[in-house]
């Protein structure tokens, strides 16, 4: 607890880490407790996985899927995390959940012949203590789990650095960062967004800032699909996407980006085999 | 680049023209000591309703230390370095403090030195622990004066900071939000009576909304969380911003000057060397990261780790200075 109030600071808004969570942890910390809400986020999940999957449960099976996080994040308004998935199982989407947020569904990413999907990262939004489930769709049907709790709270509440017209202006400008190591070529998209949840209050006019956020991006590789992924308020702002692709040397990454206010992005990035 | 289109100078009987108001130590101190405890083996829960401090650093400017420890409900968020300034007509207050109360035991202090009136507040950037002081001031009805940028990042960003102040100090604790009433564009003169201030309104560097001050009367700089001394600084502006900056601040060659966090006397050419160090070795070694394509994780665990010893809370603050720096520089 000691170490965990020093985390609060005023760097920046996003990172602190609320008392009630802090109480929360304590709480957790007696075995009663911590078997309560073991058994309350299970319910949860149960819930929430009834009604993403249309009534199914996914069951949870060592080897599929696995979730790199830090295990409390030191920004709670950019968490970022690795999906990791096993190569030999026919993958065809992939969802990304944090239980505990307003708008649970991260993202649910459908994969494309020119996808090579072993590693995915992105950087997500926490609002509180909670599970994050990522579950894989094989082509057959089957929907498999893997679960990973993260201590982080307040990420969704947080206004950002900027002003919302600042912030907006440049929306839509994109980077593409490649790696240069050996292998499946793979690549980190960085998209300008505010990604506004609608949950930020302007303090003059006691409104909340109205919520704007990435919806949908498309990814291709010379015409074919990488992936399509349906995003939400759980993206961090500026979001970062990292993926993988089946490159065979020379092409063309296409990025078509789109945010709920219906606003559209384009952008092409020439691959090369040093990288770009 | 900012600078100040001034270079600093001094009027012709600066010290005696500036009143030299007397302010005695707090008797919880003598007290205290009287019973032979040194003051910092008292529980700090007792101290918190002392006092403040203040020590005059240069004639009519008076700065209280702030503690080198993050806000909580035992220090009141009295974590800065803030006070006040005294003219022959009136008396200008910066900063006011990171708590209402904070900002009554400057009021306080006030009202022991001088009784001319408080004529200005200066709200020297966003951060908490340099403004929620500034409800103590409103019966003052005072100027309130900050950066041009001052009024949109309170109201993005006010309710969240005053919310989250008030979980650590206690409901209500925290202080209202006061917004700026005269903005600094870019620079601005204020004379409080034979007493001639420059505030300059800077490009993003600590935070987007920094001011700094300049009293021509002593050669003082106050460049508030601009510069940090002992305490790691902490990243909210840009790091390049703030890189490009200080060089700027050396050239006003000011007799003495008073950073936002960390001793009252310290040698500015040295302190800011420090501080410049920190600085380019955060922007390098983040740079190197993205280079290197280590994600901003791992880039958070290993960026300027050289540097751990040299800086009070460094793991506190550091980590995220290397996610502000890597989401700032990633965009290059």
């Amino acid at each position: 607890m000691g170490v965990g109030l020093r985390r609060q600071n005023w760097i920046h808004p996003m990172r602190i880490v609320t008392l009630a969570a802090f109480l929360a942890a304590a709480v957790a910390a007696t075995p009663v407790r911590a078997a309560e809400d073991e058994a309350a986020r299970a319910d949860r999940w149960h819930d929430l996985a009834k009604y993403i999957f249309d009534g199914r449960q996914p069951t949870e099976t060592a080897g599929w899927v696995s979730i790199d996080a830090p295990t409390r994040a030191l920004d709670a308004a950019l968490v970022p995390i690795t999906v990791t998935l096993a190569e030999s199982h026919r993958i065809k989407a992939l969802y990304l959940v944090v239980d505990e947020n307003p708008s649970p569904v991260a993202a649910h990413i459908v994969f494309g012949p020119a996808a090579d999907p072993g590693t995915l990262t992105m950087r997500i939004r926490v609002d509180q203590y909670t599970n994050l489930h990522a579950v894989v769709e094989t082509e057959d049907g089957k929907l498999v789990s893997a679960t990973r709790f993260i201590k982080a709270a307040g990420g969704c509440s947080a206004p950002g650095a900027e002003t919302p017209e600042l912030a907006l202006k440049a929306a839509g400008k994109m980077k593409l960062r490649l790696s240069n190591q050996a292998g499946p070529a793979h690549a980190e998209l960085l998209i300008r967004h505010p990604n506004f949840n609608g949950m930020q209050m302007d303090q003059a006019t006691r409104l909340y800032t109205p919520a704007r956020y990435i919806n949908r991006i498309d990814v291709a590789y010379n015409g074919q699909r990488v992936f399509h992924m349906d995003s939400d308020i759980s993206q961090a702002s500026d979001p970062a996407i990292g993926f993988g692709f089946k490159s065979d040397g020379t092409g063309t990454l296409s990025v078509d980006a789109a945010d709920t206010a219906h606003s559209t992005w384009h952008q092409d990035f020439p691959i090369n085999p040093h990288g770009t | 680049m900012h600078q100040f289109s001034h270079p600093p100078s001094s009027p012709p009987n600066p010290l005696q023209n500036v009143p030299m108001p007397k302010f005695s130590a707090c008797p919880t101190r003598r007290q205290t000591l009287a019973y032979g405890f040194c003051l910092c083996c008292v529980p700090t829960r007792l101290r918190a309703d002392a006092p403040a401090s203040f020590q005059e650093v240069a004639p009519g400017i008076h700065i209280r230390r702030g503690r080198d420890e993050d806000a909580s409900e035992t220090n009141q968020d009295a974590i800065a370095n803030i006070g006040f300034i005294v003219g022959d007509d009136a008396v200008l207050v910066t900063d006011p403090g990171g708590s209402l109360a904070d900002g009554f035991s400057v009021r306080a202090a006030i009202r022991a030195a001088t009784p001319r009136p408080i004529r200005y507040v200066l709200l020297s950037h966003i951060h908490p622990d340099h403004i929620f002081g500034a409800g103590a001031f409103l019966a003052d009805q005072p100027i309130f004066v900050g950066h041009r940028n001052l009024r949109q990042s309170l109201a993005a960003r006010g309710a969240f900071y005053q919310s989250h102040l008030d979980t650590i100090l206690g409901p209500g604790k925290a202080g209202p939000i006061v917004q700026p009433t005269l903005p600094v564009a870019d620079q601005l003169e204020l004379n409080l009576g034979r007493r001639r201030l420059t505030l300059s309104a800077h490009a993003p560097a600590h935070t987007s909304t920094d001011v700094s001050l300049f009293d021509h009367a002593t050669g003082t700089l106050l460049p508030a969380d601009l510069l940090f001394v002992g305490r790691i600084p902490s990243l909210d502006g840009s790091l390049p911003g703030w890189i490009v900056q200080l060089p700027a601040l050396v050239a006003l060659n000011p007799a003495r000057a008073i950073p936002g966090h960390g001793p009252l006397s310290v040698d500015f050419r040295t302190a800011v060397a420090d501080l410049t160090r920190y600085l380019v070795t955060l922007r390098d070694q983040t740079r190197a990261a993205l280079e290197a394509g280590r994600d901003i994780n791992a880039a958070s665990a290993t960026v300027a780790q050289s540097e751990r010893p040299r800086w009070k809370l460094f793991d506190d603050y550091n980590p995220r200075n290397v996610i502000e720096a890597y989401k700032e520089l990633e965009w290059e």
